[in-house]
C-alpha cells in the first residue's frame, strides 16, 4: 500500500485486501479508547516531558539545566529533571491458521477474529503510548505511526491455509516486547522453541491463548468423526460422550505446558475464551506490558 | 379365509413375508448407525483416544428387535387379520326376517340390527333373496323379497314402535306367504296373544329360529297418588332376572327449567315380576311432574308421562274486605292461606277476577249475598266442575240467605240466627265432632279430641239434609254440608274459617278435610259418556326408544275411542289434549303384566353368545406405527442427534398429533399485567372508531392532567372490549354512547353489574348536553336507556351541590365537558336532613356506581401528543376556562373514585376535631 505508482490490478487488490480493515480499525480503535492512556513513564529520570523531581545541582549539570525559579526560593541550585520516557519495541505474532477460524456457534465470533481484534486494539493503544509495534507475520521491524496500523490490520486480514500456526521469533528485535495470540492447540514444541529463542535474546512477553468455549466443554455425543478445519486430521469416535474427560484432561496438561513454559521464560501466560468479554482480555494484555520488567 | 383359533386371516399369503424376518435381521445388524461430521480444531488433542466401549457399532439388538415388531406388524396388519371371524351359516331359499320392532326391542334395538346385518351378510354370500317384516309395521303390499343388498340402504328405517304388534294382522301377512321359507324372528322377549298361531303359520313354511337378546324387559305401570306423593309401580317379565332399578321422576323446577325432581329405587323381591316404588313427593312437588322413568332403559315402556291427575290445584280465596285494620288472627282467611300454602295455588281477588282465572276451587268466607250476575256466573263455573267451599259466619248468619227457599249455592236451607254452645250466657258445652260415617269423604280421619265448635249456623230440616250431610257434631246437627251442581260441588262449613267459632281451623283436621275435598274434585274418572262429542288432539308422542316428540299433526282422537284406548297405530303413546284436559295415554296399561315369550321346544333359540368380529388390521397398524416412531427417537438418541432442541420439537410433534383439549386462560396475562402493573383508566370500546379515538386521546389528556396536579398518576389508558375483556382491574370505566353501538350480550352484562356492585364506577357519556333539555331525548339517551335496563343501576338523582364530587380536589360547581350546562346524574344519597347534626351527606358511603351526563368529556379532556387540546371548545377565554373546568371534573371523578368517602370524611374533621377536643 505504500506503493504510490498507479497500478489498477493492485490498487483493486489492495481496496478489497482493506476492506475488512475499517471495521477492524474502528473497533479496534473503540475498545482501545476505552482504556484510558496514562503517561508511558519509565518511573526514572531521563528525557521526557513529564516533570520528575528537583535535585541539587552537581559539578557538570550545564548551566541551562538549572532551574532558576526553583533555586530563586532556596540557597542553592536545582536542577529540573524530567521522568524518562521511552519507546518500547512489542512484537506480536497471531496466529493466523485454519484453526483459529472455528466458532461452535453462530453468535460467537471465530478465534481468529477475537484475536485480530485484540492484537489490533493493543497495538493502537500501544502507539498512542509512544511504543512501535511490529506485527510478526509481516517481518517488518517495529514501527509508529498511521501507516504501520494499517499495515497490520492488512497483516491481520490475511489468512494461512495450514492447520495450526507456529510463532516465529527470529526476526524480533532483542530485549523488545513480545505478544503471542493463538489456540496453541498445534505442535507445542514449536511453541518451547520459539519462546526459548526469543528469551534468549531478552525478549520477555506473554502467551495468550484463545479459545472457543466448546473446545473447553466439549459438547458432543454419539457416533461422530472429529475433523481438523482443513479436514486433514481425522478422529473418528462411536461415543464423542465418552471422550469428554480425556480431552479436557489432555486440554488442562496442554495449558500446563504453556503456563509452564511461560514461566521458565519469565513470560505470562493466560486464556481467553471468545464467550468472555474482549474489553477484559485487552486489560490483561495492556496490563501484562505495562507491569513489573 | 384362514383361521388360527380366534383370529382369521382374510389374506394369509400376505403372512409368507414374515419368512423374510430373519434376513432383514442380518441385513439391519451389519448396518451401524451414520457418524455426524464435525470440525473441531481440538481434534489434536483427540488423537489417540479410543473408545471404552466398541460395542455400539452395531445396531442394539433390542433396537433390531423394535425394528423387527413393526415389520412384523405390518405384514400381520396386511394379512387382513380378524378377531372372532364369523363362519358361514347354510341355508338355501328366502329368508323372512321377522322384528317384533315393539317398545320392548328398543334397549337393545342395535344388538338386534346387527343380528339382521350378519343374517343379510350370509344371505348376500349366498344370494339368497331376503324380506324384512316388522311387525308394528307391516307393509300395506305384504311381504316383498329382495336382494339382501336391497335391503342394507333400508334397514335404519326400521325401529322400534312405542306399542306391541297386532298379531292378528300379522297372522294375515304370514298366512299369505308360500314355502319354502326359512324364517328368523327377532323376537323381543314378551309373550303374546296369538303368537303361537304365527309360529305355527311359520313352522309349516320352513325352518323357524328365533333370536333373543336375553334382556329383560322392564316397564313402568300406572302411577298412583298417595297421600305422600306417588307410587309407581316397576313390572319385569323375569321374576328373577333384576333385582332392582332407579327410577327418576322428572319435572319442571319453579323456573320451568326440566330436571331430575326425585330418584328411587325399586327392589325385586325373589321371585317378584313386579315391584313398587313409592316417591315422597310433597304435593307442590308432586304436580310439577312431568314423566317417570326407569334410569338407563331407552324404551317407551319405561316411560311414564303424567297428566292433569298430579296437577297442582288452583283456589281462589275471596272474603268480604275488613273495613278496619283488622287483627290478622282474626282474619277469615288466615287460616285458609296458611292450610293452602304449599299445597294449592291460591289466588286472591274480586270475584269476577276470581272466575276469570277458572281456578278448581273458590272459597267464600262469610259472604252472605252475591249479585245476581255473581251467583249465575259462579253456577256455571260450579256446571263445569268447579267446587265451591263456604264458611259460614256472622254475616251469612245474620242475612236471609236460603231461609225460605233452596239457594243454588248453598248445599243446605238455614235456620235465621244459628247457635251458640257453651257461651256465658248459654247452658250447653262446646260441642266436639262426631267420627265421619262411611259415606264421607272425610271417611278415615281422626277427630282430635281437643276439636270443639262453640257457634254454628243450622241447616234446616229437609228431607234431602241427610244425603248432604258429610260432617256432624256429637248432637247430630249438621257441620259440613255438600250439594253436587253439575260436574262441580258446593260444600258448605257451617262454622267460621277463622278460629271465633270453632277450633277446627286449629287443628291438622282442617288440612285434611281440606285435602279430602280438593282431592275429590280432581278424581274425576273419565268414562265414555262424559266425553262424548270431544276430541283429543295428541301434543307430544313417545317413539319406541322413549323419546318425546311434537306430535301435533297427527290426527284428533274422539273422547269415548280414547277413553278404550290402548297404545297403537292410530293412538300413539303420548300426551293428549282437549281444552284444558291434558290426558297421558302410556304403553303399559293399568292391568297389563309382562310375560316372558314361550316358545315351541323345537325352535331354536339364538342368542347374542357370539362374539363380533373384528377387523385387528387398524390396531396393527397403528402399532406399527408407534413402533417406528420410537424408533426414530431411539435411533436419533443413538447415534447422539437428540440434543435438547431436537428431542423437544420431536416430542412437540408427537404431542401435536395428539387431540388436545386446551382451552384458553380466562384472562389474557398480557392483559391483566399491563392493566394491573400500573393504574389505568379504562374506556368502553364502541366500535366508532372516531369516537374510540377521542376518548382514548381524552382520557390519556386527563391521565396527563392527574398526573402534572395529583399523586394519582395513571398509565396510558386502555381500551375495553366488554364482550372479552376482565373489568374488575379498572376504578373507572368511561362509556361513551353512540346510536349505533352493539347491545352487549348477557355475559358482558353480569360482568358490568359484578363491576358495578364490587365498587366500579361507570361514567355514562351521552355527548349530548348541546341539544338535550329537560323533557327532550336524542338518540344516545335513547340507546343509553336501552344498553342501561338491564344494568344494576340505583335510584338516581341529579348531583346536588353538596356531594362529594364537588369538594373531592376542586372546588366545583358545575361539570363542563364539551358542553356546558348539562346536568349529571348520580346514585341517590339519603335524605341530608335525616341524619342528625350532619350538615353534610355522609351516608353515602360507597361511590356511585355510576356517573351519568352529557358533557362530552373526553372530547374536552383530548390531547394530542405534544399536549395541546385536540378539539375547540367554545370560544377564546372562555372556551379555555371551560376546558379548564372539565379537566377538574375528570381530577375530581377520579380522586373521587379512589378515595371514596374519604374526601366527605375529611370535610368534617374540623367538626371531629371539635368533638374530640369537648
Amino acid at each position: 500500500m505504500t506503493n504510490q505508482r498507479p497500478h489498477t490490478g493492485l490498487r483493486a487488490r489492495a481496496e478489497t485486501l482493506s476492506a475488512p480493515m475499517p471495521p477492524l480499525l474502528a473497533r479496534a480503535e473503540q475498545l482501545a479508547r476505552t482504556l484510558l492512556m496514562g503517561g508511558h513513564g519509565r518511573r526514572q529520570s531521563g528525557m521526557g516531558d513529564e516533570f520528575w523531581q528537583y535535585r541539587p545541582a552537581q559539578a557538570g549539570d550545564p548551566g541551562r539545566a538549572i532551574d532558576w525559579r526553583r533555586s530563586g526560593r532556596s540557597d542553592g541550585h536545582y536542577v529540573r529533571e524530567k521522568e524518562w520516557q521511552a519507546a518500547q519495541s512489542v512484537h506480536i505474532w497471531v496466529d493466523l491458521s485454519a484453526s483459529m477460524g472455528f466458532a461452535s456457534k453462530e453468535s460467537l465470533p471465530p478465534k481468529s477474529d477475537r484475536a485480530a481484534l485484540l492484537a489490533m486494539a493493543l497495538s493502537i493503544l500501544l502507539m498512542k503510548g509512544g511504543e512501535r509495534v511490529a506485527l510478526a507475520s509481516l517481518g517488518t521491524p517495529p514501527r509508529i505511526g498511521a501507516l504501520q496500523t494499517r499495515r497490520i490490520a492488512e497483516g491481520l486480514s490475511q489468512k494461512a491455509p495450514e492447520d495450526y500456526g507456529a510463532p516465529d521469533a527470529s526476526l524480533f528485535l532483542p530485549h523488545a516486547r513480545a505478544v503471542f495470540l493463538s489456540d496453541f492447540l498445534g505442535p507445542i514444541e514449536a511453541v518451547e522453541n520459539a519462546v526459548a529463542a526469543a528469551s534468549d535474546r531478552g525478549i520477555s512477553g506473554m502467551i495468550y491463548q484463545i479459545l472457543d468455549p466448546a473446545e473447553e466443554a466439549f459438547p458432543y455425543q454419539g457416533r461422530t468423526v472429529f475433523t481438523s478445519m482443513s479436514g486433514a486430521i481425522q478422529h473418528e469416535t462411536l461415543r464423542a460422550s465418552d471422550l469428554k474427560t480425556r480431552y479436557q484432561e489432555r486440554l488442562a496438561e496442554r495449558k500446563d505446558r504453556l503456563a509452564k513454559i511461560a514461566h521458565h521464560a519469565g513470560w505470562r501466560f493466560a486464556t481467553h475464551h471468545t464467550d468472555h468479554a474482549d474489553l477484559s482480555a485487552l486489560l490483561w494484555l495492556y496490563e501484562a506490558l505495562e507491569g513489573p520488567r | 379365509m384362514w383361521v388360527l383359533g380366534p383370529i382369521g386371516f382374510s389374506a394369509p399369503w400376505v403372512l409368507l413375508a414374515l419368512l423374510a424376518l430373519p434376513i432383514l435381521w442380518l441385513l439391519l445388524r451389519a448396518v451401524p448407525p451414520a457418524p455426524i461430521k464435525r470440525r473441531f480444531p481440538g481434534v489434536a488433542l483427540l488423537l489417540g483416544l479410543t473408545d471404552e466401549e466398541v460395542e455400539t457399532d452395531r445396531t442394539p439388538w433390542w433396537l433390531l428387535l423394535l425394528r423387527m415388531l413393526a415389520v412384523a406388524a405390518l405384514i400381520l396388519a396386511f394379512a387382513g387379520p380378524v378377531l372372532n371371524p364369523r363362519a358361514e351359516r347354510g341355508g338355501s331359499g328366502p329368508l323372512l326376517i321377522l322384528l317384533d320392532a315393539s317398545w320392548a326391542s328398543a334397549p337393545d334395538w342395535a344388538v338386534r340390527m346387527g343380528q339382521v346385518n350378519q343374517s343379510l351378510d350370509a344371505a348376500q354370500a349366498s344370494d339368497r333373496t331376503v324380506c324384512i317384516l316388522a311387525a308394528t309395521d307391516l307393509p300395506a303390499e305384504g311381504c316383498v323379497f329382495r336382494a339382501a343388498s336391497d335391503w342394507r340402504s333400508r334397514l335404519p328405517g326400521f325401529v322400534p314402535a312405542p306399542y306391541a304388534a297386532d298379531m292378528d294382522v300379522l297372522e294375515a301377512v304370514v298366512a299369505d306367504l308360500s314355502a319354502p321359507l326359512e324364517t328368523l324372528w327377532i323376537s323381543d322377549g314378551l309373550q303374546r296373544d296369538g303368537r303361537e298361531y304365527v309360529t305355527e303359520a311359520l313352522q309349516s313354511l320352513g325352518p323357524l329360529s328365533v333370536f333373543e337378546t336375553g334382556m329383560t324387559p322392564v316397564a313402568l305401570g300406572a302411577i298412583e297418588v298417595t297421600e305422600g306423593g306417588a307410587s309407581v309401580p316397576v313390572l319385569s317379565a323375569d321374576a328373577n332376572a333384576i333385582e332392582e332399578v332407579t327410577v327418576v321422576a322428572f319435572g319442571t323446577d319453579p323456573a320451568g327449567i326440566a330436571r331430575v325432581l326425585a330418584t328411587e329405587t325399586a327392589e325385586f323381591a325373589a321371585g317378584e315380576a313386579a315391584a313398587t316404588v313409592e316417591f315422597d313427593l310433597p304435593p307442590e312437588l308432586r304436580a310439577r311432574v312431568t314423566r317417570f322413568e326407569i334410569e338407563g332403559v331407552a324404551s317407551a315402556g319405561a316411560k311414564r308421562l303424567t297428566d292433569d291427575s298430579l296437577k297442582r290445584r288452583e283456589v281462589g280465596l275471596m272474603s268480604i274486605r275488613d273495613s278496619g285494620e283488622g287483627l290478622q288472627l282474626l282474619s277469615h282467611l288466615h287460616y285458609l292461606r296458611s292450610a293452602l300454602t304449599g299445597r294449592a295455588d291460591v289466588i286472591e281477588g274480586s270475584l269476577a277476577d276470581l272466575l276469570m282465572a277458572n281456578p278448581d276451587v273458590i272459597v267464600l268466607a262469610d259472604v252472605a249475598q252475591l249479585s245476581g250476575s255473581e251467583s249465575a256466573d259462579l253456577i256455571a263455573w260450579m256446571t263445569e266442575g268447579g267446587q265451591l267451599l263456604r264458611f259460614a259466619g256472622p254475616r251469612l248468619a245474620a242475612s236471609d240467605v236460603a231461609r225460605t227457599e233452596d239457594d243454588p249455592l248453598l248445599p243446605v236451607r238455614l235456620r235465621a240466627g244459628g247457635r251458640t254452645l257453651g257461651g256465658a250466657m248459654s247452658w250447653g258445652e262446646p260441642k266436639r265432632l262426631r267420627p265421619f260415617s262411611e259415606t264421607s269423604p272425610f271417611y278415615g280421619l281422626t277427630v282430635p279430641e281437643d276439636v270443639s265448635v262453640s257457634s254454628q249456623v243450622m241447616a234446616q230440616p229437609d228431607p234431602e239434609l241427610a244425603s248432604r250431610v258429610i260432617a256432624t257434631l256429637e248432637d247430630g246437627t249438621p257441620l259440613v254440608t255438600r250439594k253436587p251442581v253439575g260436574k262441580g260441588q258446593v260444600v258448605l262449613f257451617h262454622v267460621t274459617a277463622n278460629a271465633e267459632w270453632s277450633t277446627l281451623p286449629l287443628s291438622g283436621l282442617f288440612v285434611d278435610m281440606l285435602d279430602r275435598l280438593s282431592v275429590t274434585t280432581q278424581a274425576i274418572e273419565l268414562s265414555a259418556e262424559d266425553l262424548e262429542g270431544m276430541s283429543f288432539q295428541p301434543t307430544q308422542a313417545l317413539d319406541g326408544f322413549g323419546r318425546l316428540e311434537e306430535a301435533s299433526a297427527m290426527a284428533p282422537v274422539a273422547g269415548p275411542e280414547f277413553v278404550a284406548a290402548r297404545a297403537s297405530t292410530a293412538t300413539p303413546p303420548g300426551l293428549y289434549q282437549s281444552g284444558e284436559t291434558v290426558r297421558a295415554l302410556n304403553v303399559v296399561a293399568p292391568d297389563d303384566a309382562l310375560i316372558l315369550a314361550r316358545w315351541p321346544a323345537d325352535v331354536p333359540l339364538i342368542g347374542v353368545t357370539q362374539a363380533q368380529e373384528r377387523p385387528l388390521a387398524p390396531w396393527l397398524l397403528l402399532t406399527a406405527l408407534a413402533l417406528l416412531a420410537a424408533d426414530i427417537l431411539v435411533s436419533l438418541w443413538l447415534s447422539g442427534r437428540l440434543f435438547g432442541l431436537r428431542a423437544a420439537s420431536v416430542l412437540l410433534m408427537a404431542l401435536l398429533a395428539m387431540p388436545q383439549d386446551i382451552r384458553a386462560q380466562e384472562v389474557p396475562d398480557d392483559f391483566a399485567l399491563a392493566a394491573t402493573d400500573e393504574l389505568s383508566l379504562a374506556y368502553v370500546i364502541t366500535g366508532n372508531p372516531d369516537v374510540d379515538s377521542v376518548s382514548e386521546a381524552g382520557l390519556s389528556g386527563l391521565s396527563r392532567v392527574l398526573t402534572a396536579r395529583t399523586s394519582v398518576e395513571p398509565a396510558e389508558p386502555i381500551g375495553v372490549d366488554l364482550e372479552q375483556d376482565p373489568l374488575g382491574f379498572f376504578p373507572l370505566l368511561y362509556w361513551p354512547i353512540t346510536s349505533d353501538q352493539a347491545i352487549p350480550s348477557a355475559e358482558a352484562y353480569a360482568k358490568l353489574n359484578t363491576y358495578i356492585r364490587t365498587g366500579g364506577m361507570i361514567l355514562f357519556d351521552t355527548r349530548d348536553a348541546d341539544v338535550a333539555g329537560f323533557g327532550t331525548v336524542t338518540p344516545t339517551s335513547a340507546k343509553l336507556e336501552a344498553l342501561a335496563r338491564v344494568l344494576d343501576v340505583p335510584a338516581l338523582e341529579q348531583i346536588p351541590q353538596d356531594h362529594v364530587l364537588t369538594r373531592s380536589f376542586y372546588l366545583l360547581r358545575e361539570f363542563p365537558g364539551r358542553h356546558a350546562g348539562g346536568t349529571i346524574w348520580v346514585e341517590a344519597s339519603a335524605d341530608a336532613e335525616e341524619v342528625e347534626g350532619m350538615p353534610f351527606r355522609n351516608l353515602n358511603d360507597n361511590v356511585t356506581p355510576v356517573v351519568i351526563g352529557g358533557g362530552d368529556w373526553a372530547s374536552a379532556w383530548a390531547m394530542d401528543e405534544r399536549g395541546f387540546p385536540l378539539l375547540p371548545i367554545g370560544r377564546g377565554y372562555s372556551g379555555d376556562q371551560q376546558r379548564e373546568m372539565a379537566y377538574r371534573f375528570g381530577v375530581n371523578l377520579v380522586i373521587y373514585v379512589l378515595t371514596g368517602n374519604y374526601k366527605s370524611d375529611q370535610v368534617h374533621v374540623p367538626a371531629l376535631l371539635d368533638r374530640l377536643g369537648q
